[in-house]
């Protein structure tokens, strides 16, 4: 307590009260009518009823709220300084989740806290951000051109990805990847470095293939051409992609959505919550859900763009980036244009672990934008 | 400004150019989002839209009634009785174990049904009833309403079995139902559901088609599983229609009551040829194939020499014998090789060669005209006959007559039998001796003739057309066929030498000397029956034997001679046609003829023609 108020004091003339104020309380709004849609969406899947999933979605959005606006509050000098430590945590998780962890549809991928199930993989996206944001910070151009100093960085977006893999759960793994490499491109490494990995990946591919699970070649291969199997693998691309062409324009309107309705439309509460809204609420929905996730991503490059600090720039654009890719693979999923992940549409998707930690992700940005103006002390040119 | 100033500068223009690249791209794809929503909704909407529509809707077929079969009198022969049964959802029950426990102590089942229940359970999805208990008995019902409570996921409902009221008697008729092969699938939705039923034999397989009917659709919505969530539209099938067939199940089964292992009837209407009855002994229960023919059961019926499963009307092959002296007579005026009038020496044997070929009468009937031969059955009068046509004209007529053609039937699988060629014989690499025309002139030798084939010559001859043989009296109601004599073509026989066949044919039962003197009519039926005899041998009699004082009586049976009899009556004004076959029935005049004139006399008696003919009316009992 001393030790925060020590902190909280060091920048003048701003309390407590006023760090509430400057909280973007926009924002929070835009994430209310996010989680909205997904009550709407959810009041639907579960057959015309809050439950059993809209209301304890609210319920948990209430929860993540307060716990996104405390972390709002945190100085974004005490999270740089646990930066590593918080990924230390992160990567403890993953292994304790290999060596203990739930099996569910042939993953390890849980740890079962009570209440609550806790999904590491979604954590460590969140606590890498934060580390790379940390490594990156006060590092200057010579710095970053240095490849000794991208090592270390590579190396910790690697351990996880890997440990993710093992689960296994290939998307998440090339998910965190992903995230990890546009917090690299945020801070500005050279494009052909990237390219150089990228080439090295394109390479082992074949190998990795040899390494897949079954199931995940299956996914692979029917996706290539998913009426292959169409009451096997096949299936949840091919219904999806019937729910959503059959809302059309308009779509079929709010509970006449027949395909979800009647159990055609796989785990519509979960990963095909937005063919559910895409089959009642049209293209015009679909799009509008759409416009206003971008619009939250946006936001998140806004707050890169206003910050002061390195830190603050690069946690916000990964964390925006680290969102995006959530809408993006989700929405790809549905669609049929990516192979099925198993990859949720947080705050909208039915379940704890995504939308929690993705309010936690939030706090952190929102932290970058209450203290875009804090003096994070200068570049250093050597370690 | 400082250095560090500067670079500070440097940094934030590098992070706001890459921040911007950034974004730019992940605006680009959500852009390739929207765009592939677009196409997905807008463009090929209409596509999924369709495909949505079959996803939801599925069709099914309701069963229509299987048309009944019924006798001329339209007694119901074939029929669907309900079948009562208990079926259990396994998804209405917490423990399908404990539930089939309890309802084992009510009903017993066995352990195999315990397995099958058990297996289809654990197979099928949990809402779909599977069938614990067929054909449950009232009784059976009752205790299971009762303990209800006790029973969750039993229900009891009712489906539809045939049953053959008339069992065995007309099981070679009418035939069986059972479930569909792989090779009765003709593409007919129906034929894939559960519990339906096809014709497998006799008029339950001619007619199929007609008493199948058509399947009604019912539009269901279901969802993902299956599950049945409303019915959208219902479209009614067509029911199977009803057969009538013209066999009269009294008189058939009088006839049966009256016939011993070996033997087959048929009785027909001369002047129609519609099959009044048709028995073949033994027989068995049609009804049995409802449950499934156990292994047991099928054993004994293939095993039994005695066949019960085969129709010997219709699929057992006779040499006709003496039966057959009417178309060799009738060749024999038509090529002109003897006049009516002719006498021919009967010594009681003819010599050919070095072969002796005895008459039946071993001193002889001494000199003998047409209607003499037909009416003691002299065989060297035909003989001779036969000598001076050759095998090819005796065959010729004898396909004039129904023999050894096939006769379309309404019973599928039926023989058409053999008449022997001087050609045929040849395509066995083999020659046609002239002795061989000699036998086949009274009958023996290569014939192999279904007693449906016989009764149909007999009523060819009583009317000299070309009657058909058929089963079929009307469907749905409506009658088929011309069922008037004119209708049938004239074989083009002279009536005058018809006439002097019937005659000789009333003669043989009617006067002094004929062979089957026994077995006219008795008095009160008012008609006489005019007939021919037949004896065939199943084995050589040796000259050693003759001589020794051959005595068939001393023969096992299966050794002694087959019975035949042929007859129509009114011998004026013929309405019946007969054949009886006995097999090992020693002699045609005392074990077939003696038959015919049972089976005549039960027909006047039960039949009763009159100038308006009988049972003309179509019967259109009320359903079920």
């Amino acid at each position: 307590m001393k030790f925060e108020r020590r902190l909280l004091l060091r920048e003048p003339g701003i309390g407590a009260l006023g760090r509430l104020w400057q909280i973007p309380w926009l924002f929070v709004l835009l994430l209310c009518m996010v989680a909205g849609v997904g009550y709407v969406a959810l009041y639907s899947a579960g057959g015309g009823s809050p439950e059993p999933y809209a209301a304890r979605h609210a319920i948990r959005f209430g929860f993540g709220l307060v716990l996104m606006l405390s972390i709002a509050l945190v100085d974004i000098r005490l999270i740089v300084r646990f930066a590593w430590v918080g990924y230390a945590i992160g990567v403890g998780l993953l292994v304790l989740v290999a060596l203990h962890g739930q099996v569910g549809k042939g993953a390890q991928r849980w740890i079962d806290l009570g209440p609550l199930q806790l999904q590491p993989s979604e954590l460590m996206k969140i606590l890498l951000v934060v580390a790379l944001a940390a490594w990156f910070h006060k590092a200057s151009w010579e710095r970053i051109g240095n490849p000794l100093f991208l090592i270390p960085p590579a190396i910790a977006v690697l351990v996880p990805a890997v440990l993710i893999y093992k689960q296994p759960n290939l998307g998440n793994a090339l998910i965190t990847a992903m995230v990890g490499g546009a917090v690299f491109f945020a801070a500005g490494v050279r494009l052909w470095k990237f390219a150089l990995v990228l080439g090295a990946g394109a390479a082992a591919a074949p190998i990795v293939y040899e390494h897949l699970h079954d199931y995940q070649r299956a996914r692979i291969t029917t996706f290539l051409d998913p009426e292959s199997d169409p009451l096997g693998a096949g299936y949840n691309i091919i219904q999806s992609k019937i729910a959503l062409g059959s809302g059309g324009l308009w779509g079929k309107g709010f509970l006449q959505g027949t395909q979800g309705h009647l159990n055609f439309l796989p785990e519509k509460q979960t990963d095909f919550i937005f063919t559910m809204l895409a089959e009642e609420f049209g293209l015009v929905g679909a799009l509008t859900v759409l416009s206003l996730l971008a619009t939250v991503i946006a936001f998140g490059f806004l707050v890169a763009l206003r910050s002061r600090h390195q830190f603050g720039r690069l946690l916000a654009a990964g964390l925006a980036t680290n969102y995006f890719l959530y809408v993006f693979v989700n929405v790809a999923m549905v669609t049929g244009a990516i192979p099925v992940g198993g990859v949720p549409l947080p705050l909208i998707s039915h379940g704890g672990s995504a939308m929690l930690t993705t309010m936690v992700g939030f706090g952190l940005l929102m932290s970058a934008y209450v203290y875009r103006d804090t003096d994070m002390g200068a570049v250093r040119d050597s370690s | 400004m400082s250095r560090k100033n500067r670079e500070e500068q440097r940094v934030r223009r590098i992070f706001t150019r890459r921040a911007l690249l950034l974004g730019a791209g992940q605006i680009g794809m959500l852009g390739f989002l929207a765009h592939r929503l677009h196409r997905l909704q807008v463009e090929e909407g209409d596509r999924y839209a369709t495909l949505a529509e079959e996803n939801r809707i599925s069709a099914r077929l309701l069963a229509p009634p299987r048309g009944r079969i019924l006798d001329r009198d339209g007694r119901v022969v074939a029929a669907n009785q309900m079948n009562w049964r208990a079926l259990l959802v396994a998804e209405q029950t917490a423990d399908a174990g404990a539930t089939l426990e309890t309802f084992s102590r009510i009903v017993p089942l066995s352990e195999q049904e315990r397995a099958r229940i058990e297996r289809e359970v654990r197979r099928r999805r949990r809402f779909v009833p599977v069938v614990v208990r067929d054909f449950l008995t009232w009784e059976e019902m009752a205790r299971i309403e009762l303990n209800a409570p006790d029973l969750p996921g039993i229900s009891i409902d009712v489906g539809t079995t045939r049953i053959y009221p008339e069992a065995e008697h007309l099981a070679h008729v009418v035939g069986y139902v059972a479930p569909p092969a792989e090779r009765d699938m003709d593409g007919d939705p129906l034929l894939e559901l559960p519990g339906i039923r096809v014709g497998r034999s006799g008029v339950e397989r001619h007619h199929d088609l007609i008493l199948r009917g058509r399947a009604g659709t019912v539009q269901l919505e279901v969802n993902a599983v299956g599950r049945v969530i409303r019915e959208l539209d219902r479209r009614e099938g067509v029911p199977g229609q009803d057969v009538q067939i013209s066999v009269d199940a009294e008189l058939q089964k009088s006839i049966r009551n009256k016939i011993e292992e070996g033997t087959s009837v048929v009785l027909m209407d001369a002047r129609n040829g519609e099959v009044l009855a048709m028995a073949s002994q033994p027989s068995f229960d049609p009804n049995v194939f409802n449950s499934g023919v156990s292994a047991a059961q099928w054993r004994q019926w293939t095993a039994n020499r005695a066949t019960p499963l085969i129709n010997k009307a219709t699929n057992g092959l006779y040499a006709p014998g003496s039966t057959f002296k009417m178309v060799v007579g009738l060749a024999a005026l038509e090529a002109r090789v003897v006049t009516p009038g002719e006498r021919i020496y009967c010594p009681g044997h003819m010599d050919l060669g070095n072969a002796r070929f005895h008459c039946w009468h071993r001193a002889g009937h001494g000199g003998v005209d047409l209607r003499t031969a037909l009416k003691v059955s002299c065989d060297v009068y035909f003989y001779e006959v036969a000598k001076r046509l050759g095998i090819d004209r005796i065959a010729a007529m004898a396909r004039r007559f129904g023999l050894g053609v096939p006769l379309d039937i309404e019973l599928p699988g039926a023989r058409a039998g053999l008449v022997p060629t001087r050609d045929w014989r040849q395509a066995q690499g083999k020659p046609w001796a002239l002795g061989d025309t000699v036998v086949h002139g009274i009958g023996q030798g290569f014939y192999q003739l279904t007693p449906l084939a016989l009764a149909t010559m007999a009523a060819r001859i009583a009317t000299g057309r070309a009657v058909q043989p058929h089963l079929t009296r009307a469907i749905g109601g409506r009658p088929v066929r011309g069922a008037r004599t004119e209708d049938w073509p004239s074989l083009g026989i002279p009536e005058r030498d018809l006439r002097l066949v019937r005659e000789a044919m009333w003669a043989v039962v009617n006067e002094q000397g004929g062979t089957a003197r026994a077995a006219r009519l008795p008095n009160e039926i008012g008609a006489a029956m005019a007939g021919k005899t037949g004896t065939t041998q199943v084995r050589r009699v040796s000259r050693e034997q003759r001589e020794r004082g051959f005595r068939v009586e001393q023969q096992p049976r299966e050794w002694r001679p087959h019975a035949l009899f042929v007859a129509f009556a009114p011998h004026d004004d013929p309405i019946f046609a007969v054949s009886v076959v006995v097999e090992h029935g020693t002699s045609g005049s005392g074990a077939a003829a003696p038959l015919a004139r049972d089976v005549m006399a039960e027909a006047f008696q039960l039949l009763r023609p009159g100038p308006g003919g009988f049972g003309t009316r179509v019967a259109e009992a009320p359903r079920r």
